[in-house]
């Protein structure tokens, strides 16, 4: 018996145009389309199996935040597993706000690439546990950084981006990574934009190449279609935690068939 | 999973400080308790029993926690029930290899539980972070016992949560100078202890979240809000 490799799905919130917190998933980053209320979804989730949850306000506006604040107070009574939230988290009243509400950990993202003083403070003041950074991170295979990584054949390194992936930062994201984890960061969730919504499963070389430089534990994120691309990230990336969530949301996969699957092949998760 | 049960008991949850105190209240009340997140020492002295809940760091956990220790003491002595989470367990012990760790000098825990907390050996990632498993070592009121369906019913299987899974976050872990302490068992490199317990049984304390752990950790909580009220 030991640590199991965690299953995590992903629920974005929106507001629709009641007011209500609405759930949408998205393909790169764009076209979101529609798939239902956050706490019912919450609690099917919870009782297929999910690990934990990763909630993501993607209004990044000030009445999104609201919403999102009330959707995890609604989440937290209802489901007993942990929470991780996200979007528009840029100052240390904005992490507490959010741990108050009713989340276990925070995901920062721009906030803390502008200003990445943010994660010692709210490492020192909350504990390292609840600080996890969040990276979207895309291919370049130009050279205005140094390669590292391999994608078919071609040579490349891994940039931060912002803005859902719209504008670069010129950061590296595997050395933000690492300054991150130093900084206090408790976890890492990588997003990325290459395989976002492609469903052709994780971007391997760039969990490899995050996973083989820190300690903490990472959340591979994006591009999941389906059990064996989770197998995939376990095995070759040695990632701690597998996100998804178009095909647990629409139902092409549910949480304990990918489970499942895993056991069979030796992966260690929690049935 | 169950709805919410009539309340058997009061329970003082300690608010020294900050975090995610609303999941662990929702789960004492849903496992059947009238809860206080209260600083108040009229009301932590009055209630059935008391939680310690806890993140972040040993030395200013201990700092948060100054003005309750006289207190939480005495209680512990009077045969309260004192629960503690997570660092809230690690603040049971004696000390903590944490604050040395981070340059503080020696920082006193509350002793309740003679012991000291270290951290995890190298060949880990660190923190410990999701669900492992919990092997129950011994008989106590908040695990029921060993054996998740004992046929000769000496465990009381509805309580017993030998076997599940649980849900951890933590850099350190404790270690109690008497192996008796050790109510159960994990394994994460070296096996350490998840759940603690002093000789009168009384005060204790899980590494892990119950209120994060789903089925299992909620069953402990029942365990605890009945033994807050069997007494």
């Amino acid at each position: 018996m030991t640590l199991t490799k965690r299953i995590i799905p992903c629920i974005d919130v929106d507001v629709d145009d009641d007011g209500n917190a609405a759930v949408y998933t998205g393909v790169n980053f764009e076209d979101l389309e529609y798939t239902g209320d956050p706490v019912e979804m919450a609690k099917r989730y919870n009782e297929a199996g999910a690990d934990e949850f990763v909630f993501l306000d993607i209004t990044a506006s000030a009445e999104g935040r609201e919403t999102m604040l009330e959707t995890v107070s609604s989440v937290a009574d209802e489901v007993f597993i942990p929470l991780t939230v996200g979007g528009g988290i840029r100052t240390r009243e904005d992490i507490k706000e959010t741990l108050r509400a009713g989340a276990d950990k925070v995901s920062i993202n721009t906030g803390a690439l502008e200003r990445p003083a943010l994660i010692g403070e709210g490492a020192e003041a909350f504990g390292s546990q609840c600080i996890v950074i969040s990276v979207d991170a895309r291919r370049r295979f130009d050279e205005g950084g140094e390669y590292y990584a391999e994608v078919d054949g071609e040579s490349c390194w891994f940039e931060c981006t912002v803005k859902g992936g719209r504008e670069g930062t010129g950061t590296d994201a595997v050395e933000w990574a690492e300054e991150a984890e130093q900084r206090g960061a408790g976890e890492l969730f990588i997003n990325s934009i290459d395989a976002d919504g492609t469903k052709d499963g994780y971007d391997i070389p760039l969990m490899k190449a995050v996973c083989d430089a820190v300690s903490t534990p990472v959340i591979a994120s994006s591009g999941c279609g389906g059990p064996e691309d989770a197998y995939e990230v376990f095995t070759e990336a040695n990632a701690d935690a597998a996100l998804a969530a178009s095909i647990f949301h629409f139902g092409e996969y549910s949480i304990e068939e990918t489970k499942r699957y895993l056991d069979e092949r030796g992966i260690p998760v929690r049935l | 999973m169950r709805g919410q049960r009539q309340t058997v008991a009061e329970v003082a949850v300690v608010d020294y400080g900050l975090g995610n105190l609303r999941s662990v209240t929702r789960g004492l009340e849903r496992a059947g308790a009238a809860v206080d997140v209260t600083d108040d020492p009229d009301t932590i002295v009055d209630a059935d029993g008391i939680v310690l809940p806890g993140v972040g760091a040993f030395s200013e956990g201990m700092d948060n926690a100054g003005p309750f220790r006289e207190l939480l003491v005495e209680q512990a002595e009077a045969g309260t029930p004192l629960f503690g989470i997570c660092l809230g367990m690690q603040m049971l012990l004696t000390s903590s290899e944490e604050a040395d760790h981070e340059g503080e000098g020696e920082v006193e825990g509350l002793d309740l539980i003679p012991g000291t907390n270290v951290r995890f050996p190298d060949s880990v990632k660190v923190p410990q972070m999701g669900w492992n498993t919990l092997s129950v070592q011994r008989t106590h009121p908040l695990v029921s016992g060993p054996g998740a369906a004992d046929p000769d019913g000496t465990a009381d299987s509805d309580r017993s949560v030998d076997g599940e899974y649980a849900y951890f976050v933590h850099s350190y872990y404790a270690r109690p100078d008497d192996p008796d302490a050790v109510v159960a068992t994990t394994e994460y490199g070296p096996e350490f202890a998840s759940i603690v317990a002093n000789e009168a049984g009384n005060v204790f304390g899980t590494q892990f979240h119950p209120e994060k752990s789903g089925e299992t950790g909620l069953q402990i909580l029942r365990n605890f809000v009945d033994f807050c009220a069997d007494r």
